[in-house]
């Protein structure tokens, strides 16, 4: 059995599967159910003015018959008066010592209501703050959320805010809805951060039904755009975790969300820079219950590899991420049909056929059965494919040597630019 | 779809026992496994279909929700698709090409094809425009599967088409011939709708020879089309086949589709001669008319047997007895004219016969009698030797003579398609078979006319 316990910036934790904030952790009643079920920590839902809420509140996008592959809410912060929420935080952290909570928080932009809150939930004995600056709908048009997450020097004003009065750690959660999250990232480490989640939700709107033209969720008959999260962002929230872990000036730990639902999702992020995830929509999905084989399956994975401790996972892949500018252009794969595994669904054919390079052919064998072959010399290895393929190891992307040393765009412009000012000379 | 879960069958009551066995896919079921197909390209299962439907197309439709688009897919290419999708052997056509044979397990085409076809049904919907008339004539002889088919794909290209019908309904071997348990008569009466949608007469109640003649149906139409199908079940050839309580199997099956259900099987011993499709359906109609004890005799062995797998499964299920290598060496009368016993006889199989089948010889001495109230025979259909030569036309036996590119017959102005063509050769008894040699027939004219019309 390998080590689970995570530090994600002096916060301890028995295993890194964390309950995000949203409606899972929106009372002590469903935190303890997670805690007992397994989870490790949980972040718990948005604390401050208590809110007004409308119905209904969520929608989710079906792809092909598969439930939830998105998904979009409108629902705002705590709508439960701040002093029942510290009651149960009380309990339940004096019921569950070893697990995690963190208080997740939003209050105006304004010194002294940072200053109370915060020291009003580390009075209940919460482990660490999440500064919530990511909620998308709703809080933003009050200025609060995303609308104080875009803006970088309100990010680091406000972290500052929060650390003069903090005794626990800082986590401030960010937003996607950003050209470029690293800016915002880099404010929250200049605002004095511990940490730095992500993401929050992206602004969506679920969809339209088209036999009454509402939109999808609608209230009473008018929509506002929500936040998008579930399966269909994970590669979204992938890149952005990829981004700060590999910006040298974002030197502090990442608490990893979206679109997590498996402990396989959990190794990428963790691979990817995250110290830890944070879960809402598989448990929104399937119940906490879910935690159960996250746990497992990532101790049989851990266990496979010979790693004693999850921390060795983190940021292991962060450093062969990087700019387009250097990648080898003098890499090359191709791909191969195995004729005998392949079912001749013939998919990969017309998939490069309309849309690719034209490579695959559908061709007979001498005894007349059908076979797909790749054209290698027309093949531009570009995977599609092997992903369209509906058959595990029908298609390999196989390696082939170029026989030229590795060179990246940046080297040959370098390169270049190197010649000309010879040739100017 | 498993047939494990079959209703039971009620003695009480009878006419239950013959509503549709299988019930159609949900709506959740037909997404589920719609979103299953793969959606294959140049995909195996379009040529495995005789009519060549485009089934990835038409499921994929249904997948997005285009239930009535799937609906034309399928029809456009089978005129009798909806009842195709219950009768035809998907498992040897369809299912069996199906890539995900290799990998997983077949989509259910029959069963989406059924979706689709029920919702169009359920739906009121005419699929197709007539053509603009072209103000040529066309005839047509028998309103089953071929004939249909034929007047649907003529009707929509504007000629100006007559079905001949002798039975009370279009529909032939679909409405008359397939168990109600399968195919349920409603079905083929909506696919009979949507060829006469399309400005097609059908005479019914007439048949030709008699109600009106070779002659006057040559004069008044240029084109002629035989689709006139097969005859009655012909006799066995042993004695007392004339007794009352010997029935021919297809007009069993027609009465438990056009009367009331009686209750004169109740409890009764019945045994069924033969061991194809047609014998399946004559065993399992009488033990859901609440026979007691229902035998299957058939004189070779379960590999010479020609029902189709799912159809043996289902009688067994049905606790159909089956008797192989028996045949019948008469039929016992009770001196009143009534059936009451069968002498058989044990047969061995001999060395190979013209057709490759290896032949039953009877085992001298081996006979034995059976205490039975009703035979039931069902060893093939007959011919209408007697139509085909009073339109003085080509044939072997009864099986008319084509061109096989034009399906002209020995007169160039006659055509002739479906089971009267079966035989000897010439293509296979499936009703979904038949439906595309009646698509192909129209095709075949059209483009006769078309090139006489181009060069006059």
């Amino acid at each position: 059995m390998a080590d689970l316990s995570i530090n994600l910036a002096g916060i301890e934790s028995p295993n890194p599967f964390w309950l995000a904030s949203a409606p899972p952790t929106n009372s002590g009643y469903q935190v303890q159910r997670a805690f007992e079920a397994g989870w490790g920590g949980a972040v718990w839902k948005t604390l401050g003015d208590p809110i007004l809420n409308v119905t209904s509140r969520f929608a989710a996008v079906s792809f092909n018959g598969q439930k939830v592959a998105g998904f979009n809410n409108i629902e705002l912060i705590t709508d439960r008066p701040l002093e029942v929420n510290l009651k149960e935080i009380y309990e339940t952290k004096k019921r569950f010592p070893n697990h995690t909570i963190i208080a997740s928080l939003m209050v105006e932009p304004n010194q002294e209501q940072w200053h109370e809150i915060v020291k009003r939930v580390e009075d209940v004995g919460v482990d660490g703050l999440e500064l919530n600056f990511g909620c998308p709908h709703g809080m933003a048009e009050r200025g609060m959320g995303s609308a104080s997450g875009q803006v970088p020097e309100l990010v680091e004003k406000q972290t500052y805010w929060a650390k003069e009065a903090a005794k626990t750690p800082v986590i401030v959660k960010l937003t996607p809805n950003i050209t470029d999250i690293t800016v915002t990232a880099e404010a929250a480490v200049k605002g004095g951060a511990d940490a730095i989640s992500m993401i929050n939700t992206i602004n969506s709107l679920a969809g339209v039904d088209i036999d009454s033209w509402n939109t999808i969720p609608h209230v009473g008959g008018k929509g506002a755009h929500g936040g998008y999260c579930g399966p269909a962002v994970k590669p979204i929230a992938l890149h952005m975790v990829g981004e700060c872990a590999r910006n040298p000036r974002i030197n502090i730990p990442i608490s990893g969300i979206g679109g997590i639902s498996n402990w396989k999702n959990a190794v990428e992020f963790l691979l990817m820079g995250a110290t830890g995830v944070q879960v809402c929509t598989a448990a929104m999905h399937h119940g906490f219950r879910i935690v159960e084989d996250m746990i497992e399956g990532l101790d049989h994975y851990l266990d496979e590899k010979g790693i004693a401790s999850v921390m060795e996972l983190v940021g292991k892949s962060a450093a062969r991420y990087s700019d387009w500018g250097n990648l080898d252009l003098n890499y090359k794969v191709v791909a191969k049909i195995n004729n005998d595994v392949c079912i001749h669904c013939n998919k990969c054919h017309i998939a490069c056929e309309d849309t690719s390079h034209q490579c695959i052919d559908m061709l007979k064998d001498p005894s007349g059965t059908s076979i797909l072959k790749v054209r290698e010399e027309d093949c531009v290895g570009c995977n599609l494919c092997s992903i369209v393929c509906p058959v595990d190891g029908a298609i390999d992307m196989i390696e082939i040597p170029s026989g030229l040393p590795p060179m990246t765009w940046n080297e040959r412009e370098a390169a270049l630019g190197a010649a000309s000012c010879e040739s100017t000379k | 779809m498993s047939n494990v879960n079959q209703a039971r069958i009620s003695v009480e009551d009878l006419s239950g026992n013959f509503q549709e066995v299988h019930p159609g896919l949900t709506n959740q079921e037909a997404m589920e496994e719609s979103n299953r197909c793969l959606y294959c390209y140049d995909a195996p299962c379009i040529t495995a279909c005789p009519t060549g439907i485009d089934i990835p197309t038409f499921i994929k439709k249904i997948a997005s929700g285009n239930v009535l688009g799937s609906a034309k897919t399928i029809m456009t290419a089978n005129p009798i698709g909806a009842s195709c999708a219950r009768v035809c052997p998907t498992e040897e056509l369809c299912e069996g090409a199906c890539v995900l044979n290799h990998s997983t397990k077949p989509i259910m085409i029959g069963n989406l094809q059924r979706y689709a076809t029920d919702w169009a049904i359920q739906h009121e919907q005419i699929l197709f425009q007539p053509g603009k008339k072209n103000g040529k004539t066309v005839a047509i002889i028998g309103g089953g599967p071929a004939g249909l088919a034929c007047a649907r794909e003529l009707g929509r290209l504007g000629y100006e088409v007559t079905i001949f019908e002798a039975e009370e309904k279009a529909g032939g071997l679909n409405t008359y011939g397939i168990v109600s348990f399968r195919l349920p008569k409603e079905i083929s009466y909506w696919e009979v709708k949507q060829v006469e949608s399309l400005h097609v007469r059908i005479r019914t109640n007439t048949r030709v020879g008699k109600d009106i003649s070779v002659e006057e149906i040559l004069e008044n139409h240029d084109i002629i089309i035989l689709a006139i199908g097969m005859s009655s079940v012909p006799d066995i050839g042993v004695s007392g086949e004339d007794l009352n309580g010997v029935y021919d199997a297809i007009e069993f099956v027609k009465e438990t589709k056009t009367k009331p259900i009686s209750n004169q099987f109740l409890g009764k011993r019945v045994v069924v001669i033969g061991a194809g499709n047609t014998a399946i359906d004559g065993a399992t109609c009488s033990v859901r008319l609440g026979a007691e004890n229902v035998k299957i005799l058939y004189r070779r062995t379960i590999e010479e047997m020609t029902a189709y797998e799912f159809e043996y499964e289902f009688a067994k299920q049905d606790g159909v007895e089956f008797r192989w290598l028996t045949a019948p060496k008469r039929i016992i009368g009770d001196g009143q004219g009534r059936v009451k016993g069968i002498e058989c006889i044990k047969m061995e199989l001999g060395e190979p016969g013209e057709d490759g089948r290896r032949r039953p010889v009877p085992i001298e001495g081996s006979e034995f009698t059976l205490e039975v109230d009703a035979v039931i025979k069902a060893i093939g259909q007959s011919r209408y030797v007697d139509l085909i030569e009073e339109f003085a036309l080509e044939h072997n036996g009864g099986v008319v003579k084509i061109n096989p590119n034009t399906f002209q017959t020995s007169n160039e102005k006659v055509f002739a398609c479906g089971d009267v063509i079966f035989g000897k050769g010439q293509g296979e008894a499936m009703v979904v078979s038949a439906a595309q040699q009646g698509k192909e027939t129209a095709y075949a004219i059209h483009k006769l006319f078309h090139s006489v019309s181009e060069t006059a």
